[in-house]
């Protein structure tokens, strides 16, 4: 019996190892691309990554020099704009969906924001394109700022709610307790209360935003000026990227693998930042 | 009647728990204690006064938990379960456990939960298992109820059910000892009952240490008592002897209700 | 007079709120009508399922518009991407919740984070300047070459070994859905009440057997969820697919060759449709896209609500 056990042991921890083995080769695997293209980034672009890269606009092809502050200040405007767009009604459903839990609407609410937080990206702009582009004619930051407003409405949502559904009921019932009217316990208690973790939400749908490309292929649409006006259209810089990763031009390749190294530096920076803001406990 | 002489099965000496830098059980030197065959040993004390702790020692569970370190020694008729080389698999196999919440695994049917310690070894001869099966849930006094049914899913029984084809299971893979933590805790009165009318039976096949905090089931089952406060084992002694003549303060205190 | 005063408030406040998270609501409806809307011309002119079924893609000169070469693009790719992902993404959930130390973890999860959220733009611009030459040099021109003195028969289902096409797009995107799948996989895993572990320890099961008999059975559930949220994804991805495929308008049915994706497509092609039905044929493809969305992130929300239901109870 004893023998029998044994025999039984060594073969299940032969299986042991081998899953051990199998996990460990799956892990590597999966995370593998995210180290080559951080690597590749880093050795391609970081030659082209100087000041001028952030305070000259772009050159045409052929010149040298230049950078693509164009494009980084389209980026902030246009993902800004887009924000101040989809901020009333993120924060609105997300407010909705965590203090007014018995609400007949949430479960739809609930249903349509996690539909759309799982929406191609595109289809936002494609609406975005029929809603404004159309009709005003042409091409213009504003329009792309609502494709990425779209975008962001149920990221903020959701990332509200769940913010929100953090703070302890406790917190609530104080208020109440007090006399105060539940509107006043949401905006005056609730809201300031978990106001690091709305905050982060707020941050990391930004950052999402910054990096998509295709809604503003036909919206914002991309442009070789610095553009201040949002009814023109406007360069970002997933959308030069892009154009110069498509293009023949050697220099404006390495200068797209700079554009995305300071793409993948900034979702590093906001994802660092989510989780330390994160651990911060009520 | 030849009464059977009193044999030491298992037995902790000096035997330390702790969690980081917080003790766990073992305060006054650690615990030694002498866990007698094929008898219950009830282990009583408050909440969060380390019995459970120290039923968890026994069979290695805190090799799971990366903070905890354990000093001391549990012997197994004479062998000690941590020194360096001992395989913790097989200690649990000859120490098995049963836990408060009833734990039958929900996606296997009833066969196959009482199984699955076997089908682990390898054994697959069908008339071996069914054999064993038939077995265990008899001693664990489900078989009646659940004979027609085997191959229907665990997650169907009654909590009282469950916990017993949790027993079942244990007892399935034959320890020599089995460890129950707070097994009716969360059973109705008439469960409970069944279970300790199970465990009676039982005593004659395995050593059984059982952590209660309700002190008249540790009164009503078991042979020998040990009393924890605060992470010390203040006294230990047959059952009798500790409920109506406690030696330590302590002891008669929690007993008659002045806390606890 | 002061109840009355914040009953009102409170009326207004609510009210106001519904106001504005109707407008989530409405940006669902809005998407479908408009796009219906947009695409109408074009889905009145070929009717639904002859422009779903369509072959033919040319606006030049048959003017003839059909979406199946893209959507059979998309299925494709995405349901080969989804496979090759699944398995190292559930070995790196199980790596994360059971066999890390927590510090590795924590490292672990911070890159999932950080996987999920690299623009697609930059793992396409990856796969242009390096994925696609090293696939072609390394493996396709090989493997091509073997084919033609050996096997000349496979060379048609081989096509033309550029590195643009489906091969390299499947690769990337498979890359880039593993931390949707990784994620949800490694919640539920996590979930899996601490009791039932322990039990399948306490019989003397290894770390592995623990994993088999109890752990993955429960969570079951929650890494189905994760698979279809990855799916979800990888219909929807854009920029690195259209980088990298090729862009045919061919019914893709060579390895190598290109092909194309019902967002690729739209991506390619948008801004320069001039005509009015070569735009409204877009915009059709763009539905298809969001119906096809819809259906998979419904099953995603379904069977995520099922798996919470089930540990719930178990618990």
């Amino acid at each position: 019996m004893s023998r029998e056990r044994d025999l039984a042991l060594r073969r299940r921890y032969w299986v042991e190892r081998l899953m051990l083995a199998l996990v460990a080769l799956g892990t590597l695997l999966a995370f593998l691309v995210l180290f080559l293209v951080l690597a590749y980034a880093l050795f391609q672009g970081a030659g082209a990554l100087n000041l001028d890269f952030f305070l000259k606009d772009m050159r045409p092809p052929g010149e040298a020099g230049g950078g693509l502050r164009q494009a980084i200040v389209g980026t902030l405007l246009v993902d800004g704009l887009g924000l101040l767009l989809a901020l009333p009604f993120g924060l609105a459903a997300g407010i909705l969906l965590a203090e007014y839990p018995d609400h007949p609407l949430n479960p739809y609410l609930r249903l349509l924001s996690d539909t759309l937080n799982g929406m191609p990206a595109i289809l936002f702009g494609l609406l975005a394109f029929i809603l404004v582009v159309k009709p005003m004619g042409g091409f213009s930051g504003l329009s792309g700022a609502f494709a990425l407003g779209f975008l962001m409405i149920p990221i903020l949502a959701r990332s509200t709610e769940g913010v929100l559904s953090l703070v302890p009921k406790e917190v609530r019932e104080a208020g109440l307790a007090l006399g105060l009217p539940r509107w006043r316990v949401i905006l005056s208690l609730v809201l300031p209360t978990a106001r690091a973790g709305l905050i982060t939400g707020i941050l990391l749908a930004f950052a999402r935003a910054a990096g998509e490309a295709a809604p503003l292929l036909f919206t914002a649409f991309g442009s070789p000026l610095l553009e201040l006006n949002p009814l023109k259209p406007m360069d970002t810089l997933p959308l030069r990227l892009f154009a110069f990763a498509i293009s023949p031009y050697e220099d404006w390749h390495q200068k797209a693998w700079a554009a995305g190294l300071v793409l993948f530096g900034f979702i590093t920076l906001t994802s660092l930042l989510a989780r330390w803001a994160s651990r911060r406990r009520f | 009647m030849v009464k059977e002489a009193l044999d030491v099965h298992m037995e902790s000496r000096r035997l330390v728990v702790r969690y980081g830098t917080r003790l766990g059980v073992g305060v006054g030197g650690g615990v030694s204690l002498p866990l007698y065959r094929r008898r219950i040993t009830a282990l009583i004390g408050p909440s969060g006064c380390g019995k459970t702790t120290f039923l968890r020692a026994l069979n290695r569970m805190h090799d799971l938990t990366p903070s905890a370190r354990v000093e001391g020694e549990v012997l197994l008729d004479g062998e000690n379960i941590y020194a360096p080389g001992v395989d913790p698999v097989l200690v649990r196999r000859r120490v098995g456990m049963v836990f408060q919440k009833p734990t039958a695994f929900p996606t296997l049917s009833i066969y196959d939960n009482v199984a699955a310690g076997l089908k682990l070894v390898g054994i697959r001869d069908r008339k071996r298992l069914d054999e064993a099966v038939e077995r265990a849930l008899k001693a664990a006094a489900l078989w009646e109820e659940v004979k027609d049914r085997l191959r229907a899913p665990a997650s169907g029984l009654s909590g009282g059910q469950q916990q017993r084809l949790t027993i079942a299971r244990a007892l399935a893979v034959e320890p020599e000892v089995l460890l129950m933590d707070e097994p009716t805790a969360s059973l109705d009165p008439i469960s409970t009952q069944a279970i300790e009318d199970l465990l009676l039976t039982l005593k004659e096949q395995v050593t059984i240490v059982i952590v209660t905090h309700n002190m008249q089931q540790a009164a009503r089952v078991s042979d020998y008592t040990a009393f924890f406060l605060n992470g010390e084992m203040v006294e230990f002694g047959p059952t009798e002897t500790l409920f109506t003549k406690p030696q330590d303060p302590r002891t008669e205190a929690y007993i008659t209700g002045r806390f606890g | 007079m002061k109840r009355l005063y914040t009953h009102f408030g409170d009326r207004v406040f609510a009210l106001v709120l519904l106001l504005l998270a109707l407008g989530v609501v409405a940006l669902a409806l809005l998407m479908a009508y408009e796009l219906y809307r947009g695409g109408s011309l074009a889905l009145g002119r070929f009717g639904l399922l002859g422009f779903a079924l369509g072959r033919e893609w040319d606006p030049a000169l048959e003017k003839a518009f059909g979406a199946w070469p893209y959507i059979l693009g998309t299925l494709i790719v995405s349901l080969s991407a989804l496979s090759l992902s699944f398995f190292p993404a559930l070995a790196a959930a199980i790596f994360a919740a059971e066999y890390a130390p927590r510090w590795l973890a924590q490292i672990l999860n911070f890159l999932l984070d950080l996987m999920a959220a690299v623009p697609s733009v930059v793992y396409g611009l990856w796969g242009i300047f390096v994925l696609a030459p090293w696939l072609r040099d390394k493996l396709q021109l090989p493997l091509y070459l073997w084919a033609a003195e050996h096997a000349p028969g496979l060379l048609p289902l081989l096509g033309v070994p550029t590195g643009y096409g489906l091969m390299t797009a499947i690769l990337i995107l498979a890359s880039m859905i593993v931390p949707y799948t990784a994620a949800l996989a490694r919640d539920a895993i996590a979930l899996v009440p601490r009791e039932h572990r322990e039990a399948a320890y306490a019989l003397g099961a290894t770390r592995w057997e623990v994993m088999r008999l109890a752990i993955l059975p429960l969570a079951r559930g929650g890494i189905l969820a994760g698979a279809f949220l990855a799916l979800a994804r990888a219909v929807g991805e854009t920029l690195a697919v259209t980088m990298v495929i090729g862009n045919s308008h061919k019914l893709p049915y060579t390895l190598f060759g290109g092909a194309a994706t019902m967002p690729s497509v739209i991506a390619n092609e948008f801004t320069e449709a001039v005509e009015d039905l070569h735009l409204s044929a877009l915009i059709a493809v763009g539905f298809l896209l969001f119906l096809v969305s819809m259906a998979v992130n419904f099953t995603a929300a379904y069977v995520l609500r099922r798996q919470e239901r089930l540990v719930k109870g178990v618990l």
